[in-house]
């Protein structure tokens, strides 16, 4: 079987920079794959490809072994990947149900009501509250303003938020770097429950410790290139720090 | 105590907060509405004329106007944009309408009901046309929404100069000015029925549809709504569009109220409008306002405005008056979003 997501032979340049070169990868549904490497590694470059925001020079993306090309990031979100920047997209001032329905507003039944675009604010809120509770997300209230919530909290929100509305990829960047220890942990553990609805995760993250305690296998990546793609045994701090400052370098081993 | 009963404990404290927060808001809109009260009753107190049916007919009759560009400028404003280009276009509409029927229509006396409409909807179209022209510039081409419908006063204003030389034009059919002048069991203006009808209707746009949702999403956080895919570029092309078709409706009213189409007729309105927008609660910075809110900040400006008159101070403070009031709004609003984001 092929898997979820796989990139071949990605290479990406600006002008005469190469920020990625030769790149080949995969993530299986309900798989995490941590992506990590230092500043201008390609994790950027890599995670822009893969949403639909930049394309590559070279080399092709797979989704479920079908060649893919995203125009804009709608196409991508459109084939079933979704993105969580780091800055979460959130609407402060909106409430969580404006915010977890941003662009897919259940409007009203009545077809009159539907003609002016009337929301059915009801069974919106109605939805949020049961998929925040299917992925085990507590949020105080949703008609709270998204501004008023913990970072934690916000974190949650728009990971949920991706995870409802895709059923393919979900790509995360750096979704624990702002947080508290406990935020943390409780993010990680809506990571691992995405994973476990089957979706493919893709981490891309600084936090070794998240790294080591979510992802399955992880990809290092050095000068725009795969340095490692570790799992199981090999899957240690060390053996991550070691290939992305290039003090460990070789082959890959799987 | 264990992780979970703290994490209960920090749910309890964050509903509370909920629950605190959302009383605020409602206290928010309660406030507003305390001072428009507090201001009539001050006003009556001082003056025996200022609750009566002559002052009602006439305060509501001025504040029809900038009430409907306050409505549409709600929008607007929710959007994190802003329109100072509506009194001018109320302006130049309303002397267009004016213009089509004395000239397309020469010699139409009575009720000339096919000059009428044409007048109406020639007033309407310009106003329109403004809208779009606004929305255009600013959704499509970038250009900051200041600096756009400050260009567009200017062009609006000129343009309704131009068309009879800086002078009024009141060669228009009579029934018009009937319309205009015909109070509904003595008490209710008919413009001041169609307004409220609008406005109504806007307020449910604004509240209760994803058009209204968008507005407020786009002035939030434009860049969440386009990373969720939705088309920001149209539905802010929609709201400027919304705010013009106001101000032709309103230069509509007003030349049917003045029985005239004046080219000057909405120079000071847009100073109120937007003053009203933002004494009635929403953020110049975006993201919040509703059109309650709008209503009672556009009452507190005609009670203000007539009210002054009536205890016999000059009319030029009236002027004066909203200026402070509007800045005054402002530095509220901004210290709130303070209090907000500081946490």
């Amino acid at each position: 079987m092929s898997p979820r997501l796989a990139v071949r032979d990605l290479a990406k340049h600006y002008g005469g920079v190469q920020a990625l070169s030769g790149v080949t990868l995969h993530v299986d549904a309900g798989e995490v794959l941590g992506v990590v490497g230092d500043n201008g590694a390609g994790k950027s470059t890599l995670l822009k490809i893969l949403s639909g925001a930049t394309f590559p020079s070279a080399g092709q993306v797979l989704l479920d072994g079908e060649p893919v090309q995203f125009p804009s990031p709608a196409a991508a979100h459109q084939a079933g990947i979704a993105t969580v920047y780091q800055d979460l997209a959130l609407a402060g001032q909106r409430d969580v149900v404006a915010n977890f329905f941003l662009g897919r507003e259940k409007l009203s039944r009545n077809w009159l009501a539907r003609r002016v675009g009337w929301l059915d604010r009801r069974a919106m809120a109605e939805h949020t509250v049961s998929e925040l509770a299917r992925l085990r997300t507590r949020l105080p209230d949703v008609r709270l303003a998204s501004r008023d919530l913990s970072g934690g909290q916000r974190q949650a929100l728009a990971i949920a938020r991706a995870a409802a509305w895709t059923s393919r990829v979900l790509l995360l960047d750096e979704p624990t770097s702002a947080l508290g220890v406990e935020q943390q942990q409780q993010v990680l553990d809506l990571i691992r429950r995405v994973r476990d609805e089957g979706i493919a995760v893709v981490l891309v993250s600084h936090q070794m410790p998240d790294v080591l305690a979510v992802c399955d296998r992880a990809a290092v990546l050095r000068l725009g290139q795969v340095a490692a793609t570790l799992a199981g045994a090999q899957l240690t701090g060390e053996n991550l720090v070691g290939y992305i400052t290039g003090a460990m370098a070789g082959r890959d081993r799987r | 105590m264990t992780r979970t009963e703290v994490t209960a404990q920090a749910h309890a404290a964050t509903r509370r907060r909920a629950l605190w927060l959302r009383g605020q808001a409602a206290i928010r809109d309660l406030w507003i509405g305390g001072v428009l009260l507090v201001l009539i009753v001050a006003f009556s107190i001082d003056s025996p004329y200022f609750l009566t049916r002559a002052n009602w007919l006439n305060t509501s009759s001025t504040a029809t106007e900038v009430l409907l560009l306050a409505v549409g400028e709600t929008f607007v404003i929710c959007a994190g944009g802003i329109d100072l280009s509506v009194g001018a276009v109320l302006g130049l509409s309303g002397t267009a309408g004016a213009w089509v029927m004395a000239h397309g229509f020469p010699g139409a006396h009575g009720a000339a009901a096919g000059a009428v409409a044409a007048g109406f909807l020639a007033a309407i179209a310009v106003a329109g046309a403004f809208g779009l022209l606004n929305g255009f510039l600013v959704a499509w081409a970038g250009i900051p929404a200041f600096v756009v419908t400050l260009g567009t006063l200017g062009i609006a204003t000129g343009f309704g100069y131009l068309l009879n030389n800086g002078q009024e034009i009141s060669a228009i059919p009579a029934s018009v000015a009937t319309f205009g002048n015909t109070n509904l069991g003595g008490w209710i203006p008919v413009p001041v029925l169609i307004a409220a009808v609008i406005t109504a209707w806007c307020g449910l746009l604004l509240a209760k549809t994803r058009f209204g949702a968008y507005a407020l999403s786009i002035g939030d956080s434009r860049e969440a709504v386009i990373r969720a895919g939705i088309n920001h570029r149209r539905y802010l092309t929609e709201i400027y569009l919304l705010s013009g078709l106001l101000a032709g409706v309103a230069a509509v009213l007003v030349m049917a109220r003045l029985g005239a189409g004046s080219p000057s007729s909405g120079a000071t309105d847009n100073l109120n409008a937007i003053a009203a927008v933002v004494i009635g609660g929403a953020s110049l910075f975006g993201g919040r306002g509703t059109i309650i809110g709008s209503v009672i900040g556009t009452g507190i400006i005609a009670v203000l405005v007539t009210g002054l008159v009536l205890i016999n101070v000059p009319p030029f403070w009236q002027e004066v008056a909203v200026g402070a009031v509007l800045i005054a709004a402002v530095y509220i609003d901004q210290l709130r979003n303070r209090a907000a984001t500081r946490k």
